[in-house]
């Protein structure tokens, strides 16, 4: 129990916590799920409360969703500290940490219009190689275009960076 | 080296460097001597310039034909009505099937490696977008070899387009390979090299300076790497014309440089590079240009044959 306004959430019985994200990036969560809360799920947001690990984190609970794998690759690349229980009836059945890849594939776009991956009819995926993740820093395989945290928040949540 | 693709300078180690500079030293006195090879008999090269060139097509051609091998080439109707045509990695298979090795030169970035992983046949990077030439690395390092017997402890100062240009960036990395005594970066603040280069340098211990003028470091110079600074990097055309005549190397500019000093270029220049230093026993360029043979045929015989 790391902080009394996390004990005025209440308990899901079924479905997903996402804890341990870098404060601030909650909502960068929530788009890369996809929820707007206009789908009548049940979605408890809890933003900057203290943390032993980060200093300060966020958490979402979402009732009745499990992740898909593809939001989880997503997810460890705006909150590398994040671990995802999930939840049911009540109690915690299972708990991943997410790991970021030691390379992204398929995920994330160039930066660079001159990359072979923004070819228009050609098969190729994009793919990047992570060279550092605090601070984030994705390496193109092909080009050597950099990606940022900025970068990756943009691509993954289509809204604004930074955070 | 058998089957291997050749896409950055990188990729190879300063042994495997070492074994192909000893390898075109052989080919180089078979040439001289005017032996004929075989080696590569029954061999056949693709080479699929997307993008014009001269003499690295010329000279793999040329080096393919001097061992015995010969060469099919992507026609140039074919590249110029790609727009409408064929896809790069359908081009790719095709030729994959129908030779031995390809030479690939492309504007876009990463078209090479995207190509070595469509062929099952090695690929060569004969230039792609702004990043790499590997080959020419081989050749100016081989250069620099054959000029001053050594790589190793020399001062270097590369010149020019260090940012856009794909031959001072591979020189520059292929340098890293080695231990050069010092590498001063000379160019216009706005044509730097990019800082994936500079923390490579650093990761090597390669000691470097970036230096805005010739003047003031060409008395120490043991080598001389000039390239092209091209007029399409300036929007504003007075820009250039102010950077064009500080990084122009002439007899004039090279006054105060030492003896021995060894002046580079890829070619071709325009005018970066003074005809007056042609007649001057720095003017290695002509000799680098045609050491392009026999550097290229040590590296067709070790990806074919091993
Ligand atoms: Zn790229």
């Amino acid at each position: 129990m790391e902080s009394s306004r996390e004990l005025r959430v209440s308990k899901i019985r079924e479905g997903t916590v996402i804890d341990h994200i870098d404060a601030g990036r909650a909502l960068h969560v929530l788009r890369i799920l996809g929820l707007t809360g206009a789908e009548g799920l049940t979605i408890a947001v809890v933003m900057n409360v203290p943390s032993q690990k980060l200093g300060k984190k966020d958490i979402v609970k979402v009732e009745g969703v499990e992740l898909r794998e593809e939001q989880v690759s997503k997810i460890a690349l705006i909150a590398p500290s994040a671990t995802i229980n999930i939840i049911r009836d009540y109690a915690v059945v299972e708990k991943v940490k997410v790991r970021v890849p030691p390379a992204v594939e398929g995920l994330l776009k160039c930066v660079n219009p001159n990359c072979v991956t923004n070819m228009p009819r050609e098969p190729v995926r994009s793919r990047f190689k992570v060279v550092s993740v605090r601070p984030l820093k994705l390496v193109c395989e092909y080009c050597g275009a950099e990606l940022n945290q900025d970068d990756v928040i943009k691509q993954l949540t289509g809204g604004g960076g930074s955070a | 080296m058998r089957g291997r693709d050749v896409l950055t300078i990188t990729d190879f180690t300063r042994q495997e460097l070492e074994a192909l500079f000893e390898e075109a030293d052989m080919m180089l006195s078979a040439l001289k001597e005017g032996r004929r090879l075989r080696v590569l008999e029954g061999y056949v090269l693709a080479t699929a310039f997307f993008e014009p060139s001269t003499r690295t097509k010329l000279s793999f051609q040329a080096a393919m034909l001097r061992l015995g091998g010969s060469y099919i080439d992507l026609p140039p109707e074919e590249v110029s009505s790609r727009a409408k045509g064929e896809n790069l990695a359908d081009t790719i298979r095709m030729l994959d099937s129908y030779a031995d090795a390809i030479v690939i030169r492309h504007r876009v970035e990463g078209a090479a490696r995207f190509a070595a992983e469509i062929a099952e046949h090695p690929v060569i990077n004969g230039g792609d977008g702004t990043r790499d030439h590997p080959t020419q690395a081989m050749i100016d390092l081989y250069t620099v070899r054959k000029a001053l017997g050594k790589i190793d402890g020399l001062t270097y100062g590369v010149l020019g387009d260090l940012k856009y240009g794909r031959a001072a960036r591979s020189f520059i990395l292929g340098l890293s390979l080695f231990k050069p005594g010092k590498v001063y970066l000379i160019s216009p603040p706005q044509l730097a090299c990019r800082r994936d280069v500079l923390e490579f340098l650093e990761e090597r211990g390669v000691e470097y300076e970036e230096a805005s003028s010739l003047a003031s470091v060409v008395g120490e110079l043991d080598v001389l790497y000039v390239t092209r600074i091209q007029r399409e990097r300036f929007p504003d055309p007075a820009e250039y014309e102010k950077v064009r005549g500080s990084y122009r190397v002439s007899l004039e500019a090279l006054k105060g440089a030492r003896e021995h000093l060894v002046v580079l270029h890829p070619l071709p220049r325009v005018d970066e590079l003074a005809f007056d230093v042609d007649a001057t026993k720095h003017a290695w360029y002509f000799t680098q240009a045609a050491f392009g043979v026999p550097v290229r045929m040590a590296l067709l015989k070790m990806i074919l044959k091993g």
